[in-house]
């Protein structure tokens, strides 16, 4: 059966460990690295679910031209997180479905 | 002048004689000429250093990755300095999403949107690796083989459990190669090269051996993945991934018989294309072509474009890698800076001649490259239960039922079903829908056409563009 | 390629015609260009709209009412017979106004339209307080609104698809990629060709701005000139605006869609930063949550006006068999142009009032 989809920190980057929260959970990540990559890393196996037909969607091309790693990030919603560095104390959220109208105000 | 802020290139009158989109080879390549000339200039890239996607992550990466990466990345290194001449304002994080036809280039950043009036501009926006459809690809889990590497480069990850790769070109063959470097394993190389591609590109072979370079590459890769036992298939076809929540594994033919892989990634790959998002907006024309099936802007020796104030460098001009992108960097620059007048005219005509000439050794190899690897049929026109469009799921099967109903062109389509209206403005899907369309009419994608692409280039909000408002607009 | 019923332009308006030609059990096919053409039916805003609708041509206001209110059994039966949700809704509408100038002009407009018919043509004015009631998330800068319950929204392209997907399945006919550039009156019909040559019994003229020439053809006037309008989509929102206007509405998939200029610029469907700024602006006083919103996509579409802004519905003298229909309302007009105007154009009876939308009344 296959094993869970996350990405190992193979080579080591010696930048400073900070850490971000993830839907109620602390997760470790590694400053320079982008909140995308960190997710990878921590295993999470999906950022979002389209608003089309509640598909579960994770990050495909971390370039920022597909929109598929659109998040909540600090109560901004849909932003792509492949495009954004972590940042301590940073709260992201999966986003499910479309966004509230008054999100982010 | 690294850092500029946005309120300080507000107060400077909003004029750039020369801008530069862009921060890979190419227009770092050009920000050098400029900036070695005292030109004014600002370089714009969305990504936070420069480098583009090719050296990403270069300016801060530690030995042990470079190691890993290989000696093509390191070489990138020389060409970040052209930011640092005093003329040349460096503004990182920056995208640009409209230019209109008097060059004016809009942009935002962190701090919001604004614009900057030019009187040259030179688009170096790179490749996007093509799309690859087949059914299962949005499952999560599948992941482009650039998006991988990007992981590795800017991150040092490597997918752990089970990974397969498939697809077929260049950067899926140096990503193996970089990934076993990083001490990741790799599950399976599945290659969707069609068999007759080969016999094709023979004729071209000896332009490749022109390349010395390449070929030893090529053939150090094939030596790497054979000493590491990796399964190696060939010829592969008729590919979906399977997964409820998630791709679970690949299945495959291959050799005559089916296959089915367990994974828990899947890297996919078949090639780079031109984007053209800034060129295709500002209407100019593409030229079809019918090899690497993807839309060329039209451009002269040096760039030009059919707006006088407008060059193209790099790959987005045309695929032809990292080395090539440099020179016609350099070649677009010096171009633009005639246009300019503010040097020595047959000094700067001397240099686009000596540019053209380091040129054209690189592009021999080419043709062999781009026959070898011509996509396969299977994603260029995919079985229709495959999601085209990603951000607003419709299928193939739905683009042929639109065509069915008389549409002829992807504008059509894009009314009768949405492909192509989602944030990615038909990124991953435009080529796709343009090639079914054709298949389904019988005629050529030439004759197709691609989408009308709009304003913002990317998601710009309200606010932002309200506020173009107090700038003066 | 042979049939009673030519059609010249596959748009909104000639496929509704088309669809309610071949509904009276008419033979038709349509002629459409390809993929680049000037397309309003692509670019439009989607509203069922009523209110203000007829200033100085009260026959116009009864058409436009008439019209919306054979809106939801026209969608119902393309719904049943394709599968294809329209998105239909006639929740009412509202104007906003973000100033006492724009308010007197809004009641006097319609109070004026609405003495000069005999039907009921039900309208108020609504100020902020008010107002909020209907719709919570208005700014402090809207002073009030005119809301008419008889507005209303819809699907556009699902629309188009629908009476595609439901007139081909019936067997009508489309001829797709073709600029049809000549109409010659031959002894029993007319012959049009535009690299193919094709032969109808009679031919209508649904062109949009290719009228004016194709009416040349065929002893029509048809004075018809762009006028460009840019609109906005943002990213898809959960459900929250209840009423459509002018200016906003959320589409059915939750994408708020914000509208509109008005610019004689001329064959021109570029977008233009300047415009599609004042747009925001307005949005963003009507709507202050939507400063956050993402834009999509702008684009720009050339609406097909008239002189006087009305439609043009008219047989030729000279060539009888040869007709014209222009409008710049396709979607709200769309129900009775299938339903009735296919009726006089079929032969079997024509609509009181009809020569109210002659284009005579512009050759003086």
């Amino acid at each position: 059966m296959a094993s869970v989809f996350r990405f190992s920190r193979s080579i080591n980057r010696d930048t400073r460990l900070v850490s971000i929260q993830f839907e109620n959970q602390v997760i470790e990540a590694r400053e320079g690295e982008t909140i995308a990559a960190a997710l990878l890393a921590n295993g999470i196996d999906f950022t979002r679910k389209t608003p089309v037909n509640g598909q579960a969607r994770a990050p495909f091309c971390m370039v920022g031209t597909c929109f598929e790693c659109l998040m909540e990030v600090d109560q901004i919603p849909n932003l792509q997180a492949c495009m954004i560095e972590v940042q301590e104390g940073m709260v992201v959220g999966r986003m499910y479905g479309p966004r509230n109208p008054d999100d982010d105000t | 002048m690294v850092g500029c802020t946005a309120q300080e290139i507000l107060t400077m009158t909003h004029k750039s004689p020369l801008v530069i989109i862009g921060a890979g080879p190419a227009g770092l390549a050009a920000a050098d000429v400029a900036g070695r000339l005292g030109i004014d200039t600002i370089v714009l890239d969305d990504q936070k250093s420069a480098g583009g996607q090719i050296y990403r992550g270069l300016s801060d990466i530690g030995d042990n990755l470079l190691k890993v990466l290989g000696p093509e990345y390191k070489s990138g290194r020389e060409l970040v300095s052209g930011l640092e001449h005093a003329s040349v304002t460096w503004k990182p994080q920056a995208t640009v999403w409209q230019i209109t036809e008097d060059g004016t280039v809009y942009y935002s950043d962190p701090t919001g949107s604004s614009y900057l009036q030019s009187e040259q501009v030179i688009l170096a926006t790179g490749a996007l690796e093509r799309p690859m459809p087949f059914p299962g690809w949005t499952l999560p889990g599948v992941m482009t083989a650039g998006g991988i590497q990007i992981a590795l480069k800017t991150a040092g990850l490597t997918p752990e459990g089970e990974f397969v790769l498939v697809g077929s070109g260049p950067l899926l063959l140096l990503l193996t190669r970089q990934v076993l470097n990083a001490g990741g394993k790799i599950t399976a190389l599945i290659e969707t090269t069609p068999r007759q591609n080969s016999f094709r590109a023979l004729k071209y072979f000896p332009g490749m051996l022109k390349s010395r370079e390449l070929l030893r590459s090529g053939i150090q890769l094939t030596g790497v993945i054979r000493k590491h036992g990796i399964p190696h298939y060939r010829h592969a076809s008729s590919l979906t991934a399977v997964g409820k929540e998630k791709v679970e594994g690949l299945q495959f033919r291959s050799g005559g018989r089916m296959h089915e892989l367990g994974c828990s990634v899947l890297g996919i790959h078949i090639g780079v294309v031109p984007n053209i998002q800034i060129s295709r907006h500002l209407n100019l024309s593409h030229d079809w072509q019918p090899v690497q099936h993807c839309w060329y802007p039209r451009t002269g020796p040096c760039g030009e474009t059919e707006l006088s104030w407008l060059r193209i460098a790099g790959d987005g001009r045309g695929i032809f890698g990292a080395k090539a992108a440099e020179l016609q960097g350099t070649l677009a620059a010096w171009s633009a800076i005639v246009s300019l007048d503010k040097t020595d005219q047959s000094g700067a005509k001397e240099m686009i001649q000596i540019t053209k000439e380091k040129l054209l050794p690189l592009s021999s190899a080419r043709p062999f490259i781009d026959c070898l690897y011509a996509p396969s049929q299977e994603f260029l026109t995919p079985a229709d239960e495959t999601i085209v469009c990603r951000c607003e799921e419709v299928s193939a099967g739905d683009i042929r039922s639109y065509v069915d109903l008389g549409c002829t062109g992807p504008n059509q389509t894009k009314s009768f079903g949405r492909p192509g209206m989602g944030p990615c403005q038909g990124r991953y899907c435009g080529l796709v829908v343009s090639e079914l369309i054709a298949d389904q009419r019988q005629v050529p994608v030439s004759e197709v056409g691609y989408y009308r692409i709009r304003p913002p280039i990317k998601p710009v909000t309200l606010a932002e563009l309200a506020s173009l408002h107090k700038q003066g607009m | 390629m042979e049939s009673e019923f030519a059609i010249v332009g596959g748009g909104i308006l000639g496929i509704s015609i088309a669809w309610g030609l071949q509904r009276i059990g008419r033979d038709v096919m349509v002629i459409d260009e390809g993929d680049f053409a000037f397309r309003a039916s692509r670019g439009n805003f989607g509203l069922v709209w009523v209110q203000g609708k007829g200033d100085g041509l009260p026959d116009y206001t009864r058409w436009t009412l008439r019209s919306a209110s054979l809106w939801p059994d026209f969608a119902d039966e393309l719904e049943d017979t394709t599968g294809i949700k329209l998105e239909l809704s006639q929740p009412g509408g509202i104007d906003f106004c973000l100033s006492n100038d724009e308010a007197e002009n809004a009641v006097a407009r319609l109070s004026g339209i609405r003495d000069s018919l005999s039907i009921d043509y039900p309208f108020e004015y609504i100020e902020n307080t008010e107002l909020r009631k209907l719709t919570p998330e208005i700014g402090p800068d809207v002073v009030g609104g005119t809301y008419c319950p008889k507005d209303g929204h819809v699907n556009p392209l699902y629309l188009l698809r629908a009476l595609y997907t439901d007139f081909q399945s019936r067997g009508g006919r489309v001829v797709n990629g073709v600029s049809v550039d000549k109409i010659k009156q031959e002894n029993s019909g007319f012959r049009l060709s535009g690299g193919v040559e094709m032969f109808a019994q009679k031919v209508v003229l649904c062109a949009g701005l290719g009228n004016r020439k194709l009416g040349e053809m065929v002893g029509l006037n048809v004075p018809v000139e762009p006028n460009r309008g840019q609109i906005m989509i943002c990213e898809r929102v959960i459900p929250f605006m209840r009423y459509p206007s002018v200016q906003i509405r959320q589409v059915g998939e939750g994408a708020v869609q914000i509208g509109d200029s008005k610019e004689n610029v001329g064959f021109d469907d570029r977008t233009s930063p300047e415009v599609i700024s004042r747009i925001a602006r307005r949005a963003i006083k009507i709507y202050p949550l939507l400063s956050h919103l993402r834009t999509i996509r702008t684009w720009a579409a050339l609406r097909v006006m008239s002189p006087d802004g009305f439609p043009i519905y008219q047989q030729s003298d000279a060539h009888p068999g040869a007709y014209v229909v222009t409008c710049h309302s396709g979607i709200t007009l769309a129900a009775i142009h299938a339903l009735v105007l296919t009726r006089w154009i079929g032969g079997e009876d024509q609509p009181k009032n009809l020569e109210s939308f002659s284009g005579k009344r512009f050759s003086i």
